[in-house]
């Protein structure tokens, strides 16, 4: 894992400083609340509905137990003991008093982590594979890159008063498991002519007008990363729409401009940036990398496990994933307990998980853009021990990727933004769902739940989707069915009229139960919207 | 008129800013104002003539103006370039890392707040044209 040197750590020390005076400045008045916000937002502070909400950046989700501990020690000390972990592999408290916020950044200082650019128009966390370094299937391990980029956007000046929002993804394998193209900017590591370099692609997003990103660039080499990075940003910065809050991300630019006059665009700045000397010398990369160097993995370690346990068998199909060292697994911390709230974690488990990565997972957990906690490192002969740990604390669900494992954004219950609510909508579905027989009988299904058209629950990338509206004062629920924000991403159209809350669980089961009697082979949910269409997907439901 | 904040040794450059479309119809202005949206690049083959450029912000959170100065700075203009509009205290930092060299807020702007905040960062992690070391280049020289 990437340690601070005296320099990162003074970068967030200083932030501390200068956000405990501009805090104390908006107390005695000197700022209006107009002035103080979009500082407040660049350290990740909102006012919601109820209170200020903070965002804590995980870096590209990746943490250590002792980072991981700071984390409950706020959930427990500033909230109401527990955290809310987020699409964007970061967590959010949601009772966060105004006062208190800079003594939490100085806390998270102490740990080597901040709130920098969880919000505002800026360039925000970086995310990235969860499953980064262990995953078998990855070419290089992307989060040195994602680390490099990291530092560049840190108080970036030219590109802190975006039009609107920036969101970048670094993957390094085929397999995505970033939604990388629902990305401002999603890069995939590839290889040419034996050289490391960077695919871009431009343009992604969701929210109201949903957009896979085009491949803008086949190739940057690591020692161009920055200036190209820097020539996206810069036409983006300069043209991207300012007259519509709607309208100014930049897939709309993309899409306006069309993708080779984007590009063109983009080419004729990054000739001109890469004469300036923006970039870090490889030697930089070299360093970064060595702190993401493999654990100590034990050579010879056994592939063999006792699944006689019926329980923990279930659990191991499910909720594990293949390593790429011998006698290894990726293990998956379900954070979607039947009738829970997605993503959240009281502080007794987050201290637990901590616990248990340092036992069992070289000191690295992982936070997944589907709200779910990675313990990237087990040996297979210690998961039965691990598991046994986290049953008992009711973090074994064993329905990874299943329909209960659904994204939920906070929606009306928290978010001032919101038009329905999503988290007990997620509850009812779960507890509709809840046998797991049922839910393994329906395979992989990416259930996605957004309270309001920005679309944070991720609802258009949703095998299925819904998304909350408000009709004429009541809250009400429109299906979405075909969406995925994997390597055959695609976005979910709207079957037709909303339903009620329980209307639209009713809607779900239906169309579950003619995926079930349509299928063929070992399809999986999406495989047979695909095969069999809209249409009768629609008539099942609507009759 | 709150009074002008400038981090030059040069005297005030007298002239009125005259719009970008007067200054491109006409040989002589020295001083010119660019609106946020105006592409700063028109301005490049003419640097040479000028002594002034205003670069406007209508409101702050419309950052446009940042890379406006970045490009005429890295066409190595290297006449006063002034920020105006709506410039906060807090955005002076990045304004001057973007090679803004002087001010003309609407509202004024307490000087000692304004210190603290551009001492406050002893270090970058981005190369711009301010010509800081940027992080990086610290740490392998």
């Amino acid at each position: 894992m990437y340690q601070y040197d005296k320099y990162d750590q003074q970068m967030v020390d200083t932030r501390v400083a200068e956000f405990r005076d501009q805090v104390e400045r908006r107390l005695a008045g000197e700022l209006t609340e107009d002035q103080f916000k979009p500082l407040r937002l660049m350290n990740g502070l909102y006012l919601q509905l109820h209170a200020y909400m903070l965002r804590v950046a995980i870096p590209y989700g990746t943490l250590n137990g002792k980072q991981m501990r700071m984390l409950g020690h706020i959930a427990r000390k500033y909230d109401r003991d527990y955290g809310h972990f987020t699409t964007r592999q970061n967590i959010q408290y949601n009772w966060i008093k105004l006062e208190d916020a800079p003594d939490i950044l100085a806390d998270l200082a102490s740990v080597e982590m901040h709130a920098i650019q969880t919000s505002g128009n800026c360039i925000r966390n970086i995310s990235s594979d969860q499953y980064a370094g262990a995953a078998a299937d990855e070419i290089a391990d992307p989060r040195p890159w994602a680390e490099i980029l990291r530092q560049w956007s840190s108080f970036h000046p030219e590109f802190s008063y975006l039009p609107r929002k920036f969101k970048i993804a670094v993957i390094a394998s085929d397999e995505d498991r970033a939604a990388m193209r629902l990305h401002d900017i999603g890069i995939q590591l590839v290889h040419k002519d034996g050289e490391l370099g960077a695919k871009f692609f431009v343009g992604g997003g969701m929210g109201r007008t949903p957009m896979i990103g085009p491949e803008i660039r086949d190739f940057v080499p690591a020692d161009e990363l920055i200036s190209y990075a820097e020539a996206c940003l810069r036409v983006y910065n300069r043209y991207g729409r300012r007259d519509n809050k709607y309208k100014a991300r930049i897939k709309i630019l993309v899409h306006e401009l069309g993708k080779e006059e984007y590009t063109r665009q983009v080419e004729e700045e990054f000739a001109h940036m890469k004469t300036l000397g923006l970039n870090p010398p490889v030697e930089e990369l070299a360093r970064i990398s060595e702190y993401f160097a493999d654990p100590a993995f034990e050579a010879g370690a056994s592939d063999d496990l006792d699944l006689s346990d019926p329980d923990f068998n279930l659990w191991v199909d499910q909720n594990t994933v293949a390593h790429k060292q011998a006698g290894y697994s990726i293990a998956i911390i379900s954070l979607k307990p039947q009738g829970g709230i997605p993503g959240d974690a009281s502080s007794a488990q987050i201290d637990l998980m901590a616990d248990l990565a340092e036992q069992y997972s070289f000191d690295e957990l992982r936070v997944t853009h589907s709200q779910n906690i990675v313990l990237p490192h087990v040996k297979k002969s210690d998961l039965y021990a691990l598991w046994q740990k986290l049953d008992e604390a009711g973090l074994a669900p064993a329905n990874l990727d299943l329909i209960t494992d659904s994204i939920a954004c906070p929606g009306l219950d928290y978010c001032s933004l919101a038009n329905a609510r999503s988290i007990p909508l997620a509850q009812k579905i779960s507890e509709r769902f809840a046998d797991l027989g049922r839910q393994r009988e329906l395979g992989e299904l990416k259930l996605k739940i957004s309270g309001c058209i920005n679309a944070c629950g991720h609802h258009h990338a949703g095998h299925i989707g819904i998304l909350g509206v408000d009709r004429k004062g009541t809250e009400n629920y429109q299906l979405l069915l075909g969406g995925s924000a994997a390597e055959d991403t695609s976005l979910a159209k709207i079957t037709g009229p909303g339903f009620s809350e329980d209307g639209v669980i009713d809607a779900i089961e239906t169309v579950t139960d003619l995926y079930l009697k349509e299928r063929q082979e070992d399809e999986r949910f999406i495989d047979t919207y695909r095969r069999v269409g809209m249409a009768r997907f629609k008539e099942a439901i609507y009759g | 008129m709150v009074e002008a904040i400038r981090f030059r040794d040069d005297k005030i450059h007298e002239e009125p800013a005259v719009s970008l479309d007067a200054f491109l119809d006409q040989s002589n202005a020295t001083a010119v104002r660019i609106e946020a949206g105006e592409n700063a690049r028109l301005l490049l083959p003419l640097l040479d003539r000028l002594a002034l450029i205003e670069v406007d912000f209508p409101v702050f959170g419309d950052g446009r103006g940042y890379s406006a100065a970045q490009i005429l700075r890295e066409a190595g203009y290297t006449g006063e370039l002034r920020a105006s509009g709506d410039v906060l205290v807090d955005q002076i930092a990045y304004m001057r890392r973007c090679g803004f060299d002087a001010f003309a807020p609407d509202a004024p702007i307490d000087p000692k707040v304004m210190d603290k905040a551009l001492e406050l960062y002893d270090a970058v992690y981005q190369g711009t044209t301010d010509s800081r070391a940027p992080i990086w280049k610290l740490r392998h020289g």
